[in-house]
């Protein structure tokens, strides 16, 4: 079979550009008007309060940050590995890449009590602070994957394109170390006070970010008439379980550890066994759904080349990493700070208590506004830039397959 | 030998004059300094940079409060005007401070303590924040600086202590010398608007037996002298922060 040259296009102007569009458009509409309304009145409107501080939108705006550096690793894997089937979806992995990291930042941003002082945030600076570096860090990892494009589509830059493919690359396993260490660095939390946050964020990353893209991908080919061949989505499906394989290895190590010292038992036993909605949510949510099934579908013999099963396991692998963000944000929160080891407490401002959250409306709007901007940047990015190969095909994506 | 005696009295009552008159002349040259049961605050003349010499900090007699540190509580609530939030729910309303009950699990030794912001040497809440709006003064009192924070509430996350709260809604009828904000987060300031004018924190005169106020720096203070005496724990002393409110009785 002759090989041939993979060639770019913009996606067609087509009734379906605009009609997804709409949609996209109402869910952003929401997200403003939940913002607005939160702004407008204060907190008080949401279901956070003074014991669980981060909520639902922290559950998507960290989901969306993490997912996008693991959106990247498509492209990384191309450039920086060398392996040649990856190479033409490193475009719109990185296109992706910045559609998520700044969806997830707009809901971070817009959640903040004060977010008319972002350009407080921006320019000053308090470097004994991880969350200062992140924000360095998160505005590093826009500009390296723009030049990252940039290098791709530009023929007389092309010769940058290995060297920004590994600072990209370098910059994003620190960006997420850098994420995870938000929860790493907390002395006070027993749930989060440990250097395996770092190496976790980055694997879930891996895992959640492949996941998005696998349906990016797939939904971008399917609406627009392309070819979309098994040689490619086999590739990213066994990817996948390796991926889903690194999570549960070290939530393992991590739940163990602190299961084994006595220090932290308590919190473990109550995420794992006496939690009640996060206990459920760990078990089912991320173990069963999140990650045994998905890994069922991919392995499962009779589901081989089967694109349904495939979209299936990555899209129950997003579920499973959001209800894992959502047990880790909140579930470690609704535990109680330990004042006194060793003694009960009380008092009329919920010590010692298992502290409630139910997640309001606006919440829930305002992480699915964050949602619907990735996927408009996404849709517009790929319509206007050449950002997809016009086929990826067996024969065009991986002409030695067979 | 009796007039011996009589000699000896005579310098010892000498000298002891002479001591006291020396005090009472060079010290007020020194420092204007209000003397109170609970502790001594030197003021600060406002146009004088808050400098490390000193570490404001208190002693808290746990035995030597009947009520658990409600009195405390509620002198602060008075001053800062915190917790009668229109809009917010229990969970949502500030709390700069609260009685704590505690009781050992094993042994069912009971006893309760207000809890506060903690004042710590090595503060996580200041660690963290990324624009350096929760800050230590350099003389030892952690607070907020309302202007540049914004309500990110990673401090909150990080207090081991439920020290600090998050303003849910609009304000208002505050109170000039404590000004809060919608968006912000807040906490106990040790009452740095008093401090400063050399007067006690509200808790402090709300519980002037129990509570010893003063320079933890000073070794000649009488909260030294107390804590030297009588010895001042830390909660959750093994996170190594060196707070500056320390508990006796606990």
């Amino acid at each position: 079979m002759a090989s041939q040259a993979i060639i770019f296009r913009e996606t067609n102007d087509g009734k379906g550009f605009y009609i997804l569009l709409a949609v996209l458009g109402a869910f952003l509409a929401l997200g403003a008007l939940a913002f607005f309304n939160a702004e407008h009145h204060g907190h008080h409107v949401t279901g956070m309060n003074n014991q669980i501080v981060w909520g639902l939108p922290h559950v998507f705006a960290i989901g969306l940050i993490v997912a996008a550096s693991g959106a990247l690793n498509v492209g990384s894997i191309g450039t920086v590995f060398g392996k040649k089937i990856y190479q033409p979806m490193g475009r719109l992995s990185a296109l992706l890449a910045i559609s998520l990291l700044i969806g997830g930042l707009i809901v971070l941003v817009l959640d903040l009590g004060r977010p008319d002082r972002l350009i407080v945030a921006m320019t000053t600076f308090n470097f004994k602070s991880i969350f200062a570096w992140n924000i360095i860090l998160y505005n590093g990892f826009l500009a390296l994957s723009a030049v990252y494009i940039w290098t791709m589509m530009d023929r007389q830059v092309k010769g940058y394109y290995k060297m920004a493919g590994i600072a990209a690359f370098t910059w994003r396993l620190v960006l997420t170390a850098g994420t995870g260490s938000i929860f790493g660095f907390l002395v006070a939390r027993d749930f989060y006070n440990s250097a395996v946050m770092a190496p976790l964020f980055i694997v879930m990353s891996f895992a959640m970010g492949l996941a998005v893209f696998i349906l990016v991908l797939h939904f971008a080919y399917a609406w627009t008439g392309r070819q979309l061949g098994n040689a490619v989505m086999n590739r990213l499906r066994y990817l996948l379980a390796v991926f889903i394989g690194g999570v549960l290895l070290l939530e393992g190590a991590r739940h163990f550890t602190g299961l084994y010292i006595a220090q932290k038992a308590g919190v473990e036993n109550f995420i794992l066994f006496d939690g009640g909605v996060y206990t459920q949510l760990f078990w089912v949510g991320q173990i069963l759904l999140g990650s045994l099934l998905p890994l069922s579908l991919i392995f499962c013999r009779r589901l081989a080349n089967n694109r349904v099963a495939l979209l299936l396991a990555a899209a129950f692998t997003i579920v499973g990493s959001f209800a894992q963000l959502y047990v880790i944000l909140i579930g470690g929160q609704a535990y109680p700070l330990v004042l006194f080891p060793g003694a009960e407490v009380s008092s009329d401002y919920f010590d010692g208590v298992i502290n409630s959250y139910v997640p309001s409306i606006w919440e829930l709007m305002l992480g699915l506004g964050g949602v619907a901007l990735t996927l408009v940047m996404v849709t517009v990015g790929v319509k206007v830039l050449r950002f997809l190969p016009d086929s990826l095909s067996d024969a065009v994506a991986d002409p030695h397959s067979k | 030998m009796n007039q011996n005696r009589v000699d000896e009295y005579r310098r010892n009552f000498m000298t002891a004059l002479g001591g006291v008159a020396a005090v009472a002349v060079v010290a007020p040259s020194f420092v204007l300094q209000t003397a109170h049961a609970a502790g001594e605050v030197t003021a600060k003349p406002a146009d004088q940079a808050v400098t490390d010499a000193k570490r404001w900090g208190m002693l808290i007699d746990v035995t030597k409060l009947t009520d658990g540190g409600a009195a405390m509580v509620a002198a602060c609530k008075k001053e800062h005007g915190w917790g009668d939030e229109a809009h917010s729910d229990a969970t949502q309303k500030a709390h700069w401070a609260r009685v704590v009950k505690v009781t050992d699990k094993l042994t069912q030794n009971s006893f309760s303590l207000p809890v506060m912001c903690q004042h710590c040497e090595n503060p996580p809440c200041v660690d963290v924040c990324p624009t350096g709006a929760s800050m230590k003064r350099a003389d030892g009192i952690v607070q907020v600086n309302k202007h540049t924070c914004i309500g990110c509430r990673y401090c909150m996350m990080a207090c081991p202590y439920k020290a600090r709260s998050f303003v849910h809604e609009h304000l208002v009828d505050q109170k000039a010398h404590s000004p809060r904000g919608i968006g912000t987060v807040e906490s106990c300031n040790m009452c740095v608007h008093r401090v400063d004018n050399g007067q006690l924190p509200a808790c402090v005169d709300a519980a002037p037996d129990a509570v010893t106020f003063g320079d933890l720096n000073d070794p000649n203070s009488t909260l030294s002298q107390t804590l030297k005496a009588i010895g001042g724990k830390q909660i959750r002393a093994d996170l190594g922060l060196n707070t500056g409110v320390r508990y006796h009785g606990i």
